[in-house]
């Protein structure tokens, strides 16, 4: 509960901060980034937030991002429906963490190992599947179909009633999985598996069937991302679409309150967690800080924050 | 030399762990060339005791004298300057380096000056010299890892030697030793004694403390419970300090009235009641030969044995943890398949684990979340939890087995050995169990919780559950159990009926010395 008066406390700073910033950071543009931005990092917060309670990591969010945009770009092409396409690159992506979470089980290797190998295939495989990038504007496609997938985009990137769907999806992901890890014994399995596996599986619970499934939940939230991006971007590059968000995934859930241990984490807090890099991105530019800086000023400012929580809960533990 | 002070004297020492009393006011002192054996009972400050003496933890109060002077707190780092080596109950070697290398780990020596080249030659061949001291006929360059336990101990002896030790602190050193590696270390010791070295031996074993000690000093509960000189040390002695109170009053077994049944070998006949039927069963990290035996419902069997026995490896294969590769097991006479401890938990077969902090509690979680965890699954609805049941087990329980914790929602890590326990033997009872394996019910368990848990075994037992006790614990094997298994070296040295139960017919067959 402390924790996530603290998160809430960090978003809120810098919120306000960004708003007192700028005339232009307080325009309903700038908002709309913010919030769409939100909704996209949330999406993969959430999903390895939840694989980081139960114990695990992955590496390769990014990957499955970058092959899941190529792959759903490519379908179009093929002029596969719009909603055929998303169930099969969802489909794709519940394989890849279907084996994920096999080889973890199964053969017991390390999740930061199976799935760092990960990264570096799916990213080659996009890049084998597509010269350069392939984009939503698709040449010869009859106005039908390109009707269709501006539909989709609407659908999924664009506003209900002035709200960002991503931002809406995010809600509805956050609430979905929310009531599942706080409400429901297979959540609770979840924390006791990230906290002491061996003690849940003494306990009677079948440890490797949940550590599975939390792997397919993480990678499915990345496939999902993956549609978000491409509809969004309109065009994705085999070679840089969707890299680094495994780490401001990651970022975003450990900012939220999951410890890399396992077993500690709320789907409330991963959801302000994802909303401190899209908000430190925003300060940035309206800050008047150069591009190149900007990863610097992040990982400068989560220093800090990480030292600031260390410090609180140090002073808590006394 | 001043030969009228002590080399070591403790006075009153108290030291303080969240939620617990470890040591208060615990005087004693160590002469050179003694060997001063401390024993109590789990919990009752040994550990705690040893870690103060050798730097590890800092007293809250009291004051400790080295030769009259008082030691400053100074860490492990002054300990060892002062000559006081503790050897670890879980030995501390690299096992990936040489022998060599760990006896000199941290002072290796080194030619050219800032270059810090290790200079092997001289340190293989001092290390050869501290070998021959211990009598251990090992190469300096051997991996520990490649080492079994008994040397592991003798190597770490080597090492106490090299720092010139003036006191060396033994924890259970014996715990994983063979009886010809148990004698190689008291040749040891004796060694030691001859060179002045004084020697703090802390062991559960008290046929051994009345073989090596010169004297003895009893904790209970953190303080002094009182001390023997060489010739008041008795068996008989020492358990009356440790449990401070009369042995029939703490055990409260009523047995079981019934007559035994004799244990139909290979035979097919299904004895009267028999809850648990183990039929030539062998799993994997057992034993080549297969083990068989039964329990009757409300028979407490104990199963005693040294460490290394199999007799935990045994109670994980019937839990479903390891592979039972053949043979089978009947539950009421049903065969049940035992793959993985869900499958043992539906059928009613519990275990209560050795290593409750690994195996039985999510330490960092609240007593009511590890309380209902194997139970979730009836509390909840189509998946959900429902709060107010699961509140309300958890409360009931709490309250049954009078768990000490300031609320539900503290954090089990943070409750007494005995409360941990009873928390894990809670989760258990709200699932109507057939057979429940204990695994160690009371290690590091205090001693009003002990008496408290016995009292529910015998309850359990009177319920009609099937109860097979593994315990090291000579003293609760005899107090509890309805008859005593014995295991040596993976296989089932013999059966003791109550009749004739002693101390020494346990470990006659768990020395495995009839075969002599």
């Amino acid at each position: 509960m402390k924790r996530l008066l603290g998160i809430l406390l960090m978003v809120s700073l810098l919120y306000c901060g960004l708003m007192l910033s700028d005339e232009n950071a307080r325009s309903p543009s700038n908002q709309q980034t913010i919030a769409n931005r939100l909704g996209f990092y949330g999406v993969l917060t959430v999903g390895v937030g939840i694989l980081i309670i139960a114990g695990g990591i992955d590496l390769s969010i990014g990957s499955v991002v970058g092959l899941g945009a190529v792959a759903f770009a490519l379908l179009l092409e093929k002029q596969v429906t719009p909603g055929l396409a998303a169930v099969i690159v969802l489909s794709g992506a519940a394989l890849i963490g279907l084996i994920h979470g096999l080889l973890v089980t199964q053969l017991g290797l390390q999740p930061f190992l199976v799935t760092l190998c990960g990264l570096f295939i799916y990213r080659g495989l996009a890049r084998w599947a597509t010269p350069v990038s392939v984009g939503l504007d698709i040449r010869g496609a009859p106005p039908a179909f390109k009707e269709r997938v501006e539909q989709t985009r609407q659908l999924m990137v664009g506003n209900t009633f002035g709200i960002p769907d991503q931002l809406l999806l995010l809600i509805g992901v956050s609430v979905l999985l929310g009531l599942f890890l706080h409400g429901t014994r297979y959540g609770r399995y979840l924390y006791a598996i990230g906290s002491n596996e061996d003690a849940a599986r003494y306990a009677g619970i079948p440890t490797n069937r949940y550590k599975i499934l939390a792997y397919v939940i993480c990678s499915m939230l990345a496939g999902l991302g993956s549609i978000l991006y491409i509809l969004d971007n309109r065009t994705a590059n085999a070679t840089s679409a969707g890299s680094w968000l495994e780490l401001y995934a990651i970022t975003g859930a450990v900012l939220g309150g999951c410890s890399l241990r396992g077993g500690e984490g709320t789907v409330p807090g991963m959801f302000l967690g994802a909303a401190v890099l899209p908000l430190l991105r925003q300060m940035c530019s309206f800050g008047g800080i150069s591009n190149e800086l900007e990863y610097a000023v992040i990982g400068a400012a989560l220093l800090l924050g990480t030292i600031a929580d260390e410090l609180l809960k140090r002073r808590g533990a006394r | 030399m001043t030969s009228s002070l002590p080399l070591l004297e403790v006075h009153t020492i108290r030291k303080h762990f969240p939620g617990v009393l470890a040591l208060d006011g615990v005087s004693l002192h160590v002469e050179s060339a003694e060997v001063l054996a401390i024993v109590g009972e789990n919990g009752a400050g040994k550990s705690t005791l040893m870690k103060i003496l050798a730097g590890i933890h800092v007293p809250d109060g009291g004051a400790l004298l080295m030769d009259g002077q008082p030691v400053p707190a100074d860490g492990v780092a002054g300990a060892m300057r002062r000559g006081v080596v503790l050897i670890h109950q879980e030995l501390n070697l690299a096992e990936n380096l040489s022998v060599a290398a760990n006896l000199f780990l941290g002072r290796e020596r080194v030619r050219g000056g800032w270059l810090g080249w290790l200079d092997q030659a001289a340190m293989n061949e001092e290390a050869r010299g501290l070998l021959r001291r211990v009598g251990l006929d090992v190469s300096p360059t051997r991996l520990v890892g490649e080492l079994p336990p008994g040397q592991r101990q003798l190597v770490e002896i080597a090492r106490a030697l090299s720092l010139s030790a003036r006191l060396i602190i033994m924890d259970e050193p014996t715990s994983s030793l063979t009886q010809t590696e148990t004698e190689r270390l008291f040749e040891v010791i004796a060694d030691l004694k001859r060179a002045g070295v004084a020697v703090v031996y802390i062991s559960h074993r008290l046929a051994e403390v009345r073989r090596i000690a010169d004297r003895v000093v009893v904790l209970r509960d953190g303080r002094n419970a009182g001390g023997l000189s060489r010739a008041e040390i008795t068996h008989d002695a020492m358990v009356r300090l440790m449990v401070g109170r009369d042995l029939k009053q703490f055990y409260p077994r009523r047995h079981a009235p019934l007559p035994l049944p004799s244990p139909p070998r290979g035979g097919e006949g299904q004895g009267e009641g028999v809850r648990l039927e183990v039929r030539k069963v062998t799993f994997t990290g057992g034993p080549q030969q297969p083990i068989s035996f039964q329990i009757r419902g409300g028979e407490i069997v104990g199963m005693a044995g040294l460490v290394g026995a199999g007799r935990t490896e045994l109670a994980e294969a019937l839990f479903g943890i390891r592979h039972v590769t053949g043979g089978q097991v009947l539950l009421d006479g049903v065969p049940v398949t035992l793959r993985h401890p869900q499958q043992a938990i539906a059928a009613g077969l519990l275990l209560v684990p050795e290593d409750r902090r690994r195996h039985g509690l999510v330490l960092a979680d609240s007593v009511q979340h590890n309380l209902v965890l194997p139970n979730l699954e009836r509390l909840s609805r189509l998946g959900w939890i429902v709060g107010r049941r699961e509140t309300r087990l958890s409360h009931d329980l709490i309250e049954r087995l009078h768990v000490k914790t300031a609320s539900p929602t503290k954090a089990v890590g943070l409750l007494s050995g005995g409360n941990q326990q009873k928390v894990v033997l809670g989760k258990w009872l709200a699932r109507q169990p057939r057979v429940l394996i204990f695994d160690e019910p009371t290690r590091g368990v205090d001693v009003g919780a002990r008496s408290e848990i016995y009292a529910l075994m015998d309850q359990l037992a009177g319920e009609g559950v099937a109860i097979l006790m593994i315990s090291s614990d000579l003293e609760e094997v005899l107090g509890m159990s309805d008859r005593v298994l014995v295991l040596h070296e993976g296989r089932l040295a013999g059966e003791l009926p109550r009749a004739v139960l002693s101390e020494e017919a346990v470990m006659h067959l768990a020395t495995g010395s009839e075969r002599e």
